[in-house]
Parts: C-alpha cells; sequence; structure tokens
C-alpha cells in the first residue's frame, strides 16, 4: 500500500497499537492504506453503506451527527469500526477539519485484522468502553 | 528557424497549458479540442505514449483487450471488454487497440500499446509540442502560473499536469550500491543461475519474479504483509493474474519463496549481498543472493509543486485532489493521466477507483475536460432532455452497458436532473463523490459498485429536497445485465420523490 515512511514512528506513539513491535507496525502500515482528506470533506457519511476503519494520523474531523457537530477527534483516534463491526451504514458523517490524514482498512478486513491482533483488539474495546461511558453520562 | 516555427506552441501566454503526452495528456486534449478550448500541450518526450514506450519492462500490458466481445468494436458498449484504446467520438477515433494488436495474446505487448497510442494521436491529429522540458513553475499576478520550460515561459491561468507516477522509489534501508529498480533490470538472460532477492509483493515485483522465473536459480519476495491476490480481493488490488505464476511455484515449492517480512539490513559483500529479515512473529533470517531489486513503489515527478503548495499525500507523492482532479490546495492545478488516483471518490468497502490505469482515467480525462471547459471558458455542454417514462429504462440501460460506470465503480454515475421549470435532463458522466457531497437540486445518479465479493450491483443515488439516499439494487444478475422488471420496479420506487407518482412506460 501506499504510505509514506514516517508512519511506523507515528503510530507506535498510539496506545491502540502500543503493544506491537516494528515488524507489526510496518507489516500494519503495508496492509493499510494511506488516505488525506482536504478541509471539509467528508470521509464517512451518514446512512451509506460500505465504509472503512480509519486512524488518524494528522489533523482532525468532526463528529456530525444529522448536521449536529457532536465531537472531535485528532491524532490517534479511530472511527468507522462500529459501522464496520455491525456491517450497517454509519450514524454519522465524519468531516475533515483542515487536512486530514488517516490509515485506511477496508471494513471487511477488520474482523481478520483485529482477531490475529489481540491486544489491538483488547485496547480497542477499551475505547469502545470509554464512549459507551460518555453515552452512558449524556443520557443520565 | 524552421524548425522552431514547425513545432506548435511556441512560449507565450495560454487560456490552459497540458504538460505530458502519455495516454492521460492525449486523452484530455482530444477531449478539450472537442469542445473548442484552445491549449497548448507540452511533452519533454520526443513522441506519445509516455511510461509504455519503454514499461512494462518484460514488453506485455496486464490489462486486457478482447478482439471478440459481445458488442460491436466502435461502440460504447464495447468500451468494456477493451481497457486499453482511448476514447474517441469519430469511429475511426475509436477501438484502435485491437486494430494494432497481432491476435497471439488479448494482453497487448508494450509495443502495440505505444503504437496503439501513436495511432490515436495522428489519426486524430492531436497537436503537441515535444522535446519541451517542464523545470520549474511560480505564481505570478496572484492567478497566473508561470512555466517555466527548456524552450522558454509559459503563462497560464490554469495547467494540468499528466506527468505520471513512474520514477521508482525505494527505502533508504536499500540505498545500496547496486541494489537495482524497476527500469533499470539487466536483461534477463543475464540473471541466469543467479539467487535474487525482490524487496515488494505488488505487481512490480511479481512482473519481475516472472520475468526471471525461467533464468533465476531462487527468486525471494518479501515485504512486511502478506499478498494478496486480484483474483480475491475481485478489484485491482492485489497481485493481477498474469504474474501469479512465482505464487503458485511458492505454494507448490517449487523453489521461489514468498517472505512476510520486514527488510532489516542490506549488505553488500565480495560474492553479492546478504539482506537481513526480521518476521513479524519475530524470526531473524539472512539471505546470501547475487541481485537485490527494489519494487517499492513510483513517484510523480511533480518538481516544485509542493513548494507552489500543491499537498501530497502517501509515498507516491499523490497530489490531494479534489472530486474533479483540482489541487485541494492550489487552485487552478488540475491533474490528469494515473496521478488523478489522488481523487479518490468513496472509496466504499475500501475499494479504490480505477483511475491508476487507462482504462478508469481516459473517462476522468473526458469528465475534466467538460469541467473545465464549463468552469473557466463557459462552454456549456448538451444536456439531452428525457421524458418521464424514459428515466427508468435510461438509467438501467447504463448500469447494463455503460462503460464509465463498469470501469469506475463507486466512481463516476450517469447523472439525470429532475428541475421543476426545465424538465428533465440528462447531466453526463460526473464523479459520484460530487454527486453525493456537491449539493444541488433534485437528481438521480446511476453507478455500478463492489464489495469484494460479489458480483456488481447498480446503485441509484436519489436527491431529493438536498438530502441523499441510497438505493441499492437486488440480487447482483449473474449475466450482469440489469433491465428486467425486477429491477425497473426497484428504480422507479427509488425515484418516487423526484418522478412523484408519474407512471413509466417500463414499469407498468
Amino acid at each position: 500500500m501506499d504510505v509514506r515512511d514516517d508512519v511506523v514512528d507515528i503510530l507506535a506513539g498510539f496506545s491502540l497499537f502500543a503493544d506491537l513491535t516494528t515488524p507489526e507496525l510496518e507489516s500494519l502500515v503495508e496492509a493499510f492504506g494511506e488516505e488525506t482528506f482536504p478541509n471539509g470533506d467528508r470521509v464517512l457519511r451518514q446512512g451509506l453503506t460500505g465504509s472503512n476503519f480509519y486512524v488518524i494520523l494528522d489533523g482532525s474531523a468532526t463528529l456530525r451527527v444529522d448536521g449536529v457537530d457532536r465531537a472531535t477527534l485528532r491524532a490517534g483516534d479511530y472511527f468507522g469500526e462500529i459501522s464496520c463491526l455491525l456491517g450497517v451504514p454509519p450514524t454519522a458523517d465524519i468531516v475533515a477539519h483542515e487536512q486530514l490524514r488517516c490509515l485506511m482498512l477496508p471494513g471487511a478486513e477488520l474482523e481478520r485484522f483485529l482477531v490475529s491482533h489481540p491486544r489491538v483488539m483488547y485496547r480497542l474495546l477499551q475505547g469502545e468502553a470509554r464512549k459507551l461511558r460518555t453515552t452512558t453520562r449524556w443520557l443520565s | 528557424m524552421v524548425e522552431l516555427t514547425e513545432r506548435p506552441f511556441p512560449p507565450g501566454r495560454y487560456p490552459l497549458v497540458v504538460v505530458g503526452s502519455g495516454p492521460g495528456a492525449l486523452q484530455l486534449t482530444y477531449s478539450l479540442r472537442r469542445l473548442g478550448i484552445e491549449h497548448a500541450v507540452l511533452s519533454r518526450d520526443d513522441e506519445p505514449g509516455g511510461m509504455f514506450r519503454r514499461w512494462p519492462i518484460f514488453q506485455r500490458m496486464l490489462s486486457w483487450t478482447k478482439p471478440y466481445a459481445e458488442h460491436e468494436h466502435g461502440t460504447s458498449a464495447y468500451e468494456r471488454y477493451d481497457w486499453n484504446s482511448l476514447l474517441g467520438d469519430d469511429a475511426s477515433h475509436r477501438a484502435i487497440m485491437p486494430e494494432v494488436m497481432d491476435g497471439t495474446s488479448y494482453f497487448p505487448s508494450r509495443p502495440e500499446m505505444a503504437q496503439g497510442l501513436r495511432t490515436f494521436a495522428e489519426r486524430t491529429g492531436l497537436e503537441i509540442r515535444y522535446g519541451c522540458t517542464w523545470e520549474s513553475t511560480r505564481r505570478e499576478g496572484g492567478d497566473q502560473f508561470v512555466l517555466t520550460t527548456s524552450d522558454g515561459a509559459y503563462r497560464t491561468g490554469i495547467v494540468v499536469f499528466a506527468v505520471g507516477i513512474a520514477e521508482p522509489w525505494k527505502p533508504q534501508v536499500l540505498d545500496v550500491e547496486g541494489v537495482q529498480q524497476y527500469g533499470e533490470l539487466h536483461p534477463a538472460e543475464s540473471y541466469a543461475g543467479r539467487r535474487i532477492f525482490i524487496v515488494g509483493k505488488q505487481n512490480s515485483g511479481f512482473e519481475i519474479a516472472t520475468g526471471l522465473l525461467p533464468w533465476a536459480r531462487q527468486i525471494v519476495l518479501a515485504s512486511p504483509s502478506r499478498t494478496k491476490l486480484s483474483v480475491d480481493t475481485r478489484t485491482l488490488v492485489g497481485v493481477r493474474a498474469r504474474y501469479v505464476q512465482p505464487y503458485e511455484d511458492w505454494a507448490l515449492a517449487g523453489g521461489v519463496v514468498i517472505l512476510d517480512a520486514s527488510i532489516e539490513h542490506v549488505e553488500r559483500t565480495q560474492r553479492g549481498y546478504v539482506v537481513s529479515t526480521q518476521s513479524v512473529e519475530g524470526r531473524s533470517m539472512k539471505f546470501e543472493v547475487d541481485d537485490v531489486i527494489a519494487a517499492t513503489g513510483f513517484v510523480s515527478p511533480l518538481q516544485d509543486l509542493p513548494e507552489l503548495g500543491v499537498a501530497t499525500f502517501g509515498q507516491s507523492r499523490i497530489p490531494t485532489q479534489t472530486p474533479f482532479w483540482e489541487s485541494a490546495t492550489v487552485p487552478g492545478v488540475y491533474f490528469a493521466g494515473t496521478i488523478m488516483q489522488g481523487a479518490q471518490g468513496l472509496r466504499k468497502f475500501g475499494i479504490p477507483s480505477n483511475s491508476g490505469a487507462v482504462q478508469g482515467y481516459r473517462y476522468n480525462a473526458r469528465v475534466l475536460a467538460r469541467h473545465i471547459a464549463a468552469t473557466h471558458f463557459g462552454v456549456t455542454p448538451a444536456r439531452p432532455r428525457i421524458g418521464p417514462d424514459e428515466v427508468v429504462p435510461f438509467l438501467l440501460a447504463e448500469a447494463s452497458l455503460g462503460p464509465e460506470l463498469w470501469h469506475q465503480r463507486s466512481y463516476l454515475c450517469r447523472v439525470i436532473a429532475f428541475d421543476p421549470d426545465a424538465g428533465i435532463s440528462d447531466e453526463g458522466i460526473q464523479p459520484l463523490a460530487h454527486f453525493v457531497d456537491g449539493g444541488g437540486g433534485d437528481a438521480a445518479a446511476v453507478t455500478l459498485e463492489a464489495n469484494g465479493k460479489d458480483n456488481p450491483y447498480p446503485v441509484v443515488y436519489v436527491r431529493s429536497g438536498g438530502a441523499v439516499r441510497e438505493n441499492t439494487l437486488t440480487p447482483p444478475h449473474p449475466m450482469l445485465d440489469y433491465r428486467g422488471a425486477e429491477y425497473e420496479a426497484q428504480v422507479a420506487a427509488a425515484l418516487n420523490p423526484v418522478l412523484g407518482r408519474a407512471p413509466t412506460r417500463s414499469a407498468q
């Protein structure tokens, strides 16, 4: 895949991949593709099928539900996992804020990737737990 | 002096300048000329063809042109089976590749491809200033660009770079004397009896391995992640079937080694090289080999465009682009040819467009020409009217036969506008990302989509009241023909918000 050679160093600093060795990170980087989105471009589109899993390398993005901005995502954050894991269209837009640089894994490959990297799966699960806790606080 | 005056486009000011003479530039200049857009075309080469004047190095394409197909040569439906001809408006400009192929393979040889491109340029009377090398770029007066070339300065407000992504690149670990790159290989027979280590497991690595299989004593192919095959991904992602022989050799333990490992170190020795690798499982290995070949990718020769503000991404340094292939950071700078893959589209299911290949970017070029003509020159393309009863069959015929949709899935679409005053009109082929994200009045767009496991299937996007709704037609048809009543009913239902309850003839 077409990925710059600085990506391994960037990923090594992200908690999601903190347990991976350098060869594992290099393998991951080659399996993912790099994408860049100009300011204002939609990365995920609410209600459209075929989404993917993204990890932000650089820049930030807005999580937008029904046209309302709900959260800001930054380097090290990831998105698209709920849509990929459940096989349903995203329930939010993700919109690039300034230039957004991401790694992208096709949705269909996420299961195989997580199963073969159980420490990443555990850390992703921790991230999902944090999101659930935040949502619960919103609702309570 | 006579020679200088015979060459077209002397230095000066032009409304538009195109740089390049590969298939991307040829298709664009042809399409611009047909729209009457004045422009200059400059190329450092001495003839058309771009990279196909030299490559692929083993002299045969991996994209096919079928001499016999369901549709006649020269029809738009035939283009689905001919991945290599450029697109023409006149009969003599179409389907040139099957004319120049000798019939021994449905993959054109490299010389046949080059001949096809030369023939297209000659028949269509394209004017190109050859031997004119673009050297640098600067801004002048805010919205003007100055291109300095070997022949002098060109001033323009709009410039399209179609300069390819064909300069081999290698990582620092392979920056060792004697490590060869794609394009630097010696004649295949000179590798007789040698042990060869190829870094990179994409098409270029497998092309080299395939070419050297009859000669090499041993071939090792290595990179960190596992090999993907196009027959598994059902896309152009992965190694194409033409180059799968080394993979089978490895699978049957025939002597080829395919390794999922990082390259840690390469050392030059008196007898050759020692390559140290480490697998994801932590296993270290050393290989003593005679040759190391880097098949680690290519970059685009953008020269000083990044300093001008053109943002790029990835190892190939591809410019970040709008859906209409304009630099996302420097308005007025566009791209054509294989660089168009920088406008990534929706990438549904992670599948990229085919904009990196002739069969994809030839359609982009036609769309780009229309876009430039409309936005910069006020030349509005015709928008034929369509009767309400014709809409459903029109969309399904496009899904079944439209070559743009077949070659650029989830990327290009055919758009129909529903204007309460002007009526229903065919808006032509547009980027799907523009339709979905660009806003506008009530309209429908049909495209073909793929998910990596099923047959391609049509999707109709309907924009009504500013909101876009996706309508997937099911099930995928085994013969890939979507003109039946089963699909007509689905399209008619999808169009309800924009067509109202007006019955369509075909849906009755």
